[in-house]
């Protein structure tokens, strides 16, 4: 259905320094097919709605989202166990999906994206001209 | 794993806080659960106030508890699996559910009565305080 593109850090990898320097993570990720179409669950906590980007072309559907930090500003010693940053990952589709009808909704840090799987694909004739 | 952020600072007030953390991780491997201890918090030290945040992605807030008692802190809850339809097909399961608990030794005890939680986009963010009775107060001298 789905093959990897990207390759970026995941959350689950060994993370150092404080989240100061701009690091791209790549989002803990749930597919499922039904017969309606595939839906795509990304984990993208401290990304805002406003801060999502999703584009599909030629079969890639990439996904970016931006993070906005929460370290206090005034922030003293501390004891990080995750860092921030932004998230991307890109997955290539087997099949085609009607960029139009793709929907996206972002809920407590976790964005799903439906791609509904297009209408019966009517095959197409190619006429063949006479020499 | 957990990074320590002692490297960083001259000094470390976290330190114990990381040997424990550390020695839990000995304890459990790290195939009994997700990849790090869910879900993986930050401690900022500022003045008198410790700020902790925590990604909680696809947890409700409902489903998240927080209960602080002298100098622990603890964060409990719940995540929980998105219904797929019957005949669903999986062509990646990344994510984790399930319930979960985690206690934070804070560096001192907080007054629990000034504890401000905000859950925005899946992270949890909590303020606590100094009680004002353990801040140390400056004395005057008075001349002779």
């Amino acid at each position: 259905m789905t093959t990897e593109m990207t390759n970026p850090e995941t959350k689950g990898n060994e993370v150092s320094g404080q989240g100061r320097s701009a690091r791209i993570y790549r989002p803990l990720t749930d597919i499922v097919e039904t017969d309606d179409g595939v839906s795509l669950m990304l984990e993208v906590p401290g990304a805002s709605p406003d801060g999502v980007d999703i584009s599909l072309e030629r079969r890639v559907l990439s996904i970016r989202a931006t993070v906005r930090p929460t370290r206090p500003e005034d922030a003293g010693p501390g004891y990080a166990e995750y860092g921030e940053g932004d998230y991307e990952r890109a997955f290539t589709l087997s099949e085609d999906f009607d960029p139009d009808r793709i929907a996206a909704e972002l809920r407590n840090g976790v964005l799903t994206i439906t791609l509904p799987r297009a209408e019966e694909t009517q095959p197409k004739k190619i006429a063949v001209k006479a020499a | 794993m957990l990074t320590p952020a002692s490297s960083f600072f001259r000094y470390d007030p976290f330190a114990d806080l990381d040997r424990i953390a550390r020695g839990m991780n000995r304890a459990f491997p790290r195939s009994w659960a997700t990849p790090t201890s869910f879900p993986a918090v930050n401690v900022w030290r500022s003045g008198d106030a410790i700020a902790i945040s925590s990604e909680l992605p696809g947890v409700e807030l409902d489903d998240i508890e927080i209960t602080v008692k002298d100098n622990v802190l603890t964060l409990s809850g719940e995540r929980k699996a998105p219904e797929a339809p019957e005949g669903a097909r999986w062509h990646l399961r990344e994510r984790s559910y399930g319930k979960f608990s985690r206690t934070v030794q804070l560096p001192y005890a907080v007054d629990s009565n000034k504890v401000e939680a905000r859950f925005r986009d899946g992270v949890l963010q909590v303020a606590l305080h100094r009680p004002e009775e353990d801040k140390p107060r400056r004395i005057e001298i008075k001349a002779a």
